[in-house]
């Protein structure tokens, strides 16, 4: 087992795929099939230029304040690629490529950062909740599906996140420990990016990791390299399989940078050296991911460069259907918050309307 | 005297009340090194060192309630909540106690702290950004809700929070943090929690404002005065406890009332104006007092905010519609 091997509280941290694209532990490295592989590879780019994009997007005025996803995609991708179609993902709101992986579309996320909450209904086979921005809720929205899985005998599994900021939260371990209580059938993930805005994780616990944090509340947890998308996959799939036995939860600490801002509204620059982003750069995801695909025989640099022209194209048409299509309809502001709108918002809905008619003429 | 726009009128504040008083701290989540994520309290760790300015864990309720042992055990703590939607984690401790601990311990004990948070809408942010929860605040027995609307009572009263012995909301306009610049005296003065202030009298009717709100009406009041109908604008500053006769007189003069709040409608701010406009000048009334509130919906995301957020053209033909009565 993995979680046992790899004890946090002994610092052990499991990396298969290293910066430079070797395998370096040759037993765990998953069996993947070359499709599988460049699925993942191409989710993971395709999140890339969409976030780089999305930046552009929103420095131009056309998005709202926009989170950015950059060098996470492994701690994403690697995640949504061991789970079932069956199962659950509840994201906060810095998963960009888990939830593209998971079957949310490009034109829907893009919605959302587009200011549109039409962007958070994902298609009716796609069990994903939405972006959550208040830190740590989502957990126990996360425990809670899993119960009534296990109530309902249902066979699926929740796989959700917060990030190194959010351990600090009392719903963080409120969360941990119902799962662990009510053996639910819950994988937490933790995308450890270094920083809370500008407060660093150093600062945030005392504590040496954030896996380690699984101990007190008697679940298993596991530091992975969260930049290696095999490390994130093997990790993920054994923490689902106990899961699916109805052997409980799991915490899973992804240790990853966040290479960008924390949103288009943070200046980074006022609290952390641009050598330590340059050194993360090195360990950037997809630049090992690439490397070993490579070597495999899987990928060449020729594809590559026609995989991102095709990306970029894709991502930028579908912000401009986006931009055609994403305005929200006067109604949908007022019809969505009860099953029937009452009384009183129907007066408001309706005089609004006769206050915009009688304006326009 | 320095021309200084909100932040910077809430920056010399704190430096100056830091610098005054060694029991005032000043903390929450960025807001020691970086200096806050509005910029608010940029500078403040360095001067004062960071056992008086620090950041946080991401704890809203740890940061509050840690708030109530620091004040208890004898400092002014004044904790920023980087959004007033990031509250909700610490409401328990604000209701539970911050604004209990003193009827609690029957006095033995009180809490003489500020808890700043930005509110309200128009700044095109994401989900929470962009409420006004104004009325949950002011609905809870044990707390002074203050939102100022300029740098200069940004100044005054953030100066009486601070030193006010009991504990104190102090919300601020977000969208107007930035929007225009005031002179405010370089000197210590106070503005009394509890007072509103009138901005401009007039005889037609009364309008109360508060926040962001103000300028709204201000735009309002250019184009209404042209057409001849005159509005006396207050600004009540202190959302509880209410300035009651501020109001009162102006409604026994003007004979008209309209309250105009950013946040929902029922049960918000406004019907507490009103009631107390029709118990205390019902007989001086030419036409019902009325309230321009947000809708009783969350505050939509941008595509759909301009719906939600008050413009001064509704203001303006809701004040017709009461004139015309």
């Amino acid at each position: 087992m993995l979680t046992k091997k790899y004890d946090p509280l002994k610092r052990k941290k499991l990396t298969i795929l290293d910066e430079t694209g070797s395998i370096v532990e040759k037993t765990l490295e998953p069996e993947l099939s070359k499709d599988k592989l460049l699925e993942m590879y191409k989710v993971m780019l395709l999140g890339r230029i969409a976030d780089i994009k999305g930046v552009q997007f929103q420095r131009q005025g056309r998005m709202l304040t926009y989170v950015i996803n950059k060098g996470q995609e492994a701690a994403q991708v690697g995640v949504a690629a061991a789970m079932e179609k069956r199962d659950w993902l509840v994201p906060g709101f810095r998963e960009f490529s888990a939830l593209l992986y998971r079957g949310a579309t490009l034109e829907q996320s893009y919605l959302y950062w587009y200011g549109n909450e039409l962007g958070s209904k994902f298609n009716d086979d796609v069990k994903i909740l939405p972006v959550n921005i208040t830190i740590g809720a989502q957990l126990n929205h996360a425990v809670g599906i899993g119960m009534a899985s296990d109530i309902l005998g249902k066979d699926e599994v929740v796989v959700t996140y917060i990030g190194d900021g959010g351990t600090s939260e009392g719903e963080f371990h409120e969360a941990l420990n119902f799962a662990a209580v009510f053996n639910a059938p819950v994988v937490f993930i933790i995308q450890n990016n270094h920083y809370a805005i500008s407060f660093p994780r150093s600062k945030q616990t005392k504590t040496l990791t954030l896996a380690q944090k699984a101990i007190a509340y008697g679940i298993p947890g596991i530091q992975v390299d969260g930049n290696d998308p095999l490390a994130v996959y093997a990790a993920t799939k054994e923490a689902i399989e106990r899961a699916r036995k109805g052997d409980g939860p799991t915490l899973i600490e992804a240790e990853t940078y966040r290479l960008g801002a924390h949103t288009t509204s943070d200046d980074p620059t006022i609290y952390r050296e641009d050598k330590e982003v340059e050194a993360w750069s090195k360990k950037d995801p997809l630049i090992r991911f690439k490397t070993y695909l490579t070597s495999k025989g899987y990928w060449s640099d020729k594809e590559d460069e026609k995989l991102n022209e095709e990306l970029a194209d894709y991502v930028t048409e579908s912000f401009k259907k986006v931009e055609k299509t994403g305005l929200i309809p006067l109604e949908d502001i007022f019809k969505y918050h009860f099953a029937e709108m009452p009384p009183h918002l129907v007066e408001q809905y309706e005089e609004y309307k006769a206050y915009l008619q009688e304006v326009k003429e | 005297m320095a021309t200084l726009n909100n932040i910077q009128a809430i920056n010399q504040t704190l430096a100056e009340q830091m610098e005054k008083d060694p029991k005032v701290v000043v903390y929450g989540e960025d807001v020691g090194h970086e200096g806050g994520v509005f910029r608010a309290t940029v500078g403040l760790q360095k001067k004062f060192g960071s056992k008086r300015c620090f950041d946080t864990p991401v704890s809203e309720a740890g940061l509050v309630g840690a708030g109530v042992g620091m004040a208890v055990n004898g400092l002014k703590p004044v904790a920023e909540i980087q959004f007033s939607g990031f509250m909700l984690p610490a409401f328990n401790q604000i209701v539970a106690h911050v604004s209990r601990m003193r009827n609690r311990s029957r006095g033995k004990y009180n809490v003489p702290m500020v808890i700043r948070m930005p509110y309200g809408g128009g700044i095109r942010a994401l989900e929470h950004h962009s409420e006004s929860q104004e009325a949950l605040f002011g609905h809870i027995p044990g707390l002074k809700v203050v939102i100022p609307s300029t740098p200069y009572d940004t100044k005054g009263l953030l100066t009486s929070a601070i030193q006010d012995p009991d504990p104190v909301i102090f919300m601020e306009p977000k969208r107007i943090y930035r929007a225009f610049k005031q002179e405010v005296p370089d000197e210590e003065f106070t503005i009394p929690i509890g007072k509103a202030k009138v901005v401009k009298s007039g005889t037609d009717i009364t309008v109360v404002a508060w926040g962001a709100m103000v300028r709204e009406v201000q735009k309002a009041i250019k184009t209404l005065e042209e057409e001849g109908i005159s509005v006396e604008l207050i600004d009540l500053r202190t959302i509880s406890p209410i300035d009651q006769t501020t109001i009162i007189e102006s409604v026994q003069k003007t004979g008209r009332f309209l309250v105009v709040h950013e946040a929902v409608r029922s049960f918000g701010p406004g019907a507490e104006l009103i009631a107390l406009v029709n118990q205390h000048a019902f007989l001086s009334l030419e036409a019902p007092p009325s309230r321009l509130t947000g809708f009783d919906i969350i505050v939509p995301l941008d595509k759909g905010e301009h719906h939600y957020l008050i413009n001064p053209q509704r203001i303006i033909y809701e004040i017709k519609k009461i004139i015309k009565f």
